[in-house]
């Protein structure tokens, strides 16, 4: 146990070294850090607990997704059999299908053979899964289409990862510092940024879908009448930016897909803010046609369903660009730009989950975290030694050099650092210590049994580390359920506590031998003195 | 240099004397505990059953709680409370859920926000909606579970049968008691108690390990030493390092308490009392004479209910374990 060769102890010497290393970038401002190489740069870095910034956790609404997917197979059933000239009759969305009657019974193959088309094979892991997008069942002439379940989430997979893109986008946009965009689980997306205050402004850009449509009013009746008696089938009410009611067209004639750039800026005439945008030439020539067909009526700019103006077309516009003005602060003009800019989100997103922390707990924090830390370490230290005198010593020694290995290993991770994980780490010395503290008692036991000076470690040493390891993979268990099932902080926690047992698995059964066999080696000691 | 020897050399205390008290103080404990549960109920946090956590530090002198409160109150958000967290102007406010799913959370916020003004500075706000806090409290419950499975399981490869059951009883004995602690002082119960209770667990059963190792060393050693006997020679022999392991966790421990902030004092106080308190108590008094109870070691010869005289003397201090050699082939 007490013997090690000059290679083993050169490797535990240096894999120790090496480990403690990749700590130090820790010490240093983040600026010099930037200018070392990829690989020395790695760090820990700190919780949002710690540093204080915002977490948000957004989820797409599924819902939102499966209706417009229905909503879409409706309206390819209807180009289909228009095509196909097949006559048929209630076309409607009924709960998750949607439904439609063949009008005659010879027709019925030949829609459903025209309609299987629209369903796809999905793939699976190897190759086709034999499942696909849309199921088509047909009886007594109904034709029911329902998208597979495997369709629909791997539908909402995609709009989870459309809406990290725009949410990147519009979080640029903002001049936001380092956010993290990243997805949780199937329909969740995460948003951390560090430094942010006050997430006001960021959960309003992030709430709204920021659907820009391009609709015709329309004028056979006025709103109210439509809603007291009966709405054109074509026509829906929407509501004004101060509840006046539209009656505005179903039809889209240009949507916000087609803009290139939308800019905030004043109007030439009364200096009220306004956003101006641009069209892509899709988008013009149908904004050319839309306008020139329909010069002296009004038509509506619809954001999320809302009608944000409604002016009169006075010419054709063929240029592509315009105006948009609605009683807009200077704030409201620049949002609008920047959602235009960065794109639709493709389903609403809702806030499920939200902490900030301000700079002042978040400093607090380090150093409540930092005093506790020395105060522990400190009576540990003093404990040891009093407890075992030298070899309190080499226990020290050995802790301390795992701790500097629980930084190392958590920067070279890019682990997170929170206020937990540094309550982890004096736990994990007080734990630490017990390996130790396992080995030295059995000493102190061999001694007793009359064993001589340095029969009596190495018999220590060998009894005591099985147990050592029995012991510690416990803790470890928990370590490691606890990192599963938890979140943030608690995650933190589990993190720093369990790599803190495998370092102090590692120091136990090599350094403080090591340093115990050296001394043995240099003192040739006939007592022990513990 | 004298040494600091907390726990003399040799200690013989018999400690299974008392495992016809500690197991029905025990029982009782725990029911006691249970009861607590069940009509006393856990202070649950925001984690667990959703609402709105606001820590606010009022600018310009101490915090003025009554009228916040009113000023909160004039909101009509249902049930909240206010209490001081820490220092004078630092104050702690938690609403309940608002009926109406996540968005009706943000709402709430941003009214606390209108109504408190420019008057408060933010330290920290925590939305957790209904549906994030029915999975984490799913994923607390079956975490807990799922770790005291794995370790049931990991002590079954490494001891017999009755040593993981015993160490089960004695840890989920702790578990219960610190879950009545919790509830008797209405501690927050969020996720950094689960992990509190889990740390509780992985570190108690480390101590249990540790003397189950020595006694599974001495039943292979002295077969005709009598249980109660034998597992009180273990607990003597084991005595020493437990206490000084406790003892440098209660310092690392008192270290957090004391200094670590506001913050985590709910899952500190947690811990020193699982750590501290129950487990060095449920290891000897429980976890071992259970042992007995599971049927180890009953076919020992001397094993009655009332042992005499052990067959054989229990290892004396004096007598040498083994010849000593000189150091053999290096490892």
């Amino acid at each position: 146990m007490l013997f090690f060769t000059r290679w083993k102890a050169a490797g535990i010497l240096l894999t120790a070294l090496i480990v403690c290393l990749f700590a130090v970038p820790n010490f240093f401002p983040e600026r010099t850090v930037r200018t070392w190489p990829s690989w020395a740069q790695r760090h820990i870095v700190l919780g949002l607990d710690l540093q204080g910034g915002s977490h948000l956790l957004l989820e797409v609404d599924a819902n939102a997704v499966r209706k417009e997917r229905l909503q879409g197979i409706s309206d390819e059933v209807l180009r289909i059999l228009r095509q196909a000239r097949v006559p048929f009759t209630g076309r409607a969305i009924h709960g998750n299908s949607v439904e439609v009657r063949i009008t005659r019974e010879a027709d019925v193959e030949t829609a459903l053979s025209k309609l299987r088309e629209l369903s796809q094979p999905l793939a699976g892991i190897l190759g086709t899964s034999g499942q696909r997008s849309i199921n088509i069942t047909e009886s007594g002439g109904l034709i029911t289409l329902t998208p597979s379940d495997a369709a629909v989430t791997e539908r909402i997979r995609q709009a989870v990862d459309q809406s990290i893109q725009i949410i990147e986008r519009r979080v640029n946009e903002l001049g936001l510092v380092e956010p993290t965009i990243q997805r949780e689980g199937l329909d969740r997306i995460l948003v951390q940024v560090p430094g942010l205050q006050d997430p006001s402004r960021l959960k309003e850009i992030l709430g709204k879908t920021a659907k820009l449509d391009f609709r015709m009013v329309d004028q056979s009746t006025s709103a109210e009448q439509a809603l007291a008696s009966h709405i054109p089938p074509d026509a829906e009410i929407l509501d004004g930016e101060k509840g006046e009611k539209y009656l505005i067209e179903k039809r889209v004639l240009v949507s916000g897909a087609d803009l290139t750039d939308a800019q905030p800026g004043f109007d030439q005439r009364n200096g009220e803010p306004i956003v101006s945008f641009r069209f892509n030439s899709v988008g013009a020539r149908k904004f050319a046609e839309a306008t020139q067909q329909n010069v002296g009526k009004p038509f509506a700019i619809v954001l999320d369903n809302k009608v944000i103006s409604a002016p009169v077309i006075r010419e054709p516009i063929l240029g592509g660009s315009g105006e948009i003005s609605g009683n807009f602060t200077v704030e409201q003009a620049n949002d609008l730009a920047i959602l235009l800019r960065a794109g639709a989100l493709p389903a609403p997103l809702t806030i499920v989950e939200e902490r900030t922390v301000g700079p002042g707990l978040g400093q607090d924090s380090i150093n409540a975290g930092e005093h506790a830390a020395y105060v522990g370490a400190a009576l540990v230290v003093f404990f040891m030694l009093v407890t075992y005198g030298l070899f309190g010593l080499f226990a020290n020694i050995a802790v301390a050099i795992n701790v500097a290995m629980i930084f190392g290993v958590l920067s070279m991770l890019n682990a997170t650092l929170t206020l937990p994980g540094i309550a982890g780490i004096v736990l994990t010395v007080g734990i630490a210590v017990d390996s130790n503290v396992l080995i030295y008692e059995r000493i102190r036991e061999e001694v007793r049994a009359g064993r001589s000076a340095i029969n009596a470690i190495d018999a220590g040493f060998s009894r005591a580390l099985a147990t050592i390891l029995d012991s510690n993979i416990t803790t470890f268990i928990a370590a490691a359920v606890l990192f599963y099932i938890g979140t943030g902080p608690v995650r933190g926690f589990a993190v720093t506590l369990g790599i803190g047992i495998l370092t102090s698995l590692f120091t136990a059964f090599t350094l403080t031998r090591l340093i115990v066999a050296y001394w043995v080696r240099l003192w040739r000691p006939r007592t022990v003195p513990i | 240099m004298r040494l600091l020897r907390i726990v003399p050399d040799d200690t013989r205390f018999d400690f299974m004397r008392f495992r016809r008290i500690s197991f029905p103080v025990s029982a009782m404990l725990s029911i006691v505990a249970i009861l607590l549960y069940f009509f006393h109920g856990l202070n649950f946090g925001i984690d667990f059953v959703g609402g709105t956590l606001i820590e606010v530090e009022t600018k310009g002198g101490a915090a003025n709680l009554a009228e916040m409160r009113s000023t909160i109150g004039a909101l009509h958000l249902g049930d909240f409370q206010l209490q001081q967290f820490g220092a004078a102007n630092d104050v702690l406010i938690r609403i309940s859920e608002q009926p109406g799913g996540d968005a009706a959370q943000q709402e709430a916020v941003q009214k606390v926000r209108a109504a408190l003004g420019n008057e408060v500075e933010y330290r920290r706000v925590e939305v957790v909606g209904p549906s994030v806090s029915t999975e984490l409290l799913a994923y607390g419950t079956i975490g807990l579970v799922l770790a005291i499975a794995a370790i049931l399981i990991y002590l079954w490869f490494r001891f017999e049968w009755q040593f993981a059951l015993g160490a089960m009883i004695a840890n989920v004995h702790d578990l219960v008691l610190t879950v009545g602690f919790m509830s008797l002082t209405r501690v927050d119960f969020d996720l950094t108690s689960i992990a509190a209770l889990l740390t509780i667990l992985g570190y108690s059963l480390n101590d249990t390990v540790v003397i189950y190792d020595r006694i599974r060393e001495m039943l292979r050693r002295y077969k005709r030493l009598s249980m109660p006997d034998l597992l009180n020679a273990s607990i003597n022999a084991t005595l020493s390092r437990s206490i000084v392991t406790h003892l440098t966790v209660s310092l690392s421990l008192l270290a957090l308490l004391l200094f670590g902030g506001q913050a985590i004092r709910s899952f500190t106080a947690t811990m020193m009392f699982g750590v501290v308190l129950v487990g060095t108590y449920t290891s000897v008094f429980i976890a071992s004479p259970i042992l007995i109870y599971l049927g180890v070691g009953r076919t020992r010869l001397g094993e009655a209910e009332e042992p005499e005289k052990p067959a054989e003397a229990p290892p004396a201090n004096t007598k040498p374990l083994a010849p000593p050699q000189r150091a053999r082939a290096p490892r």
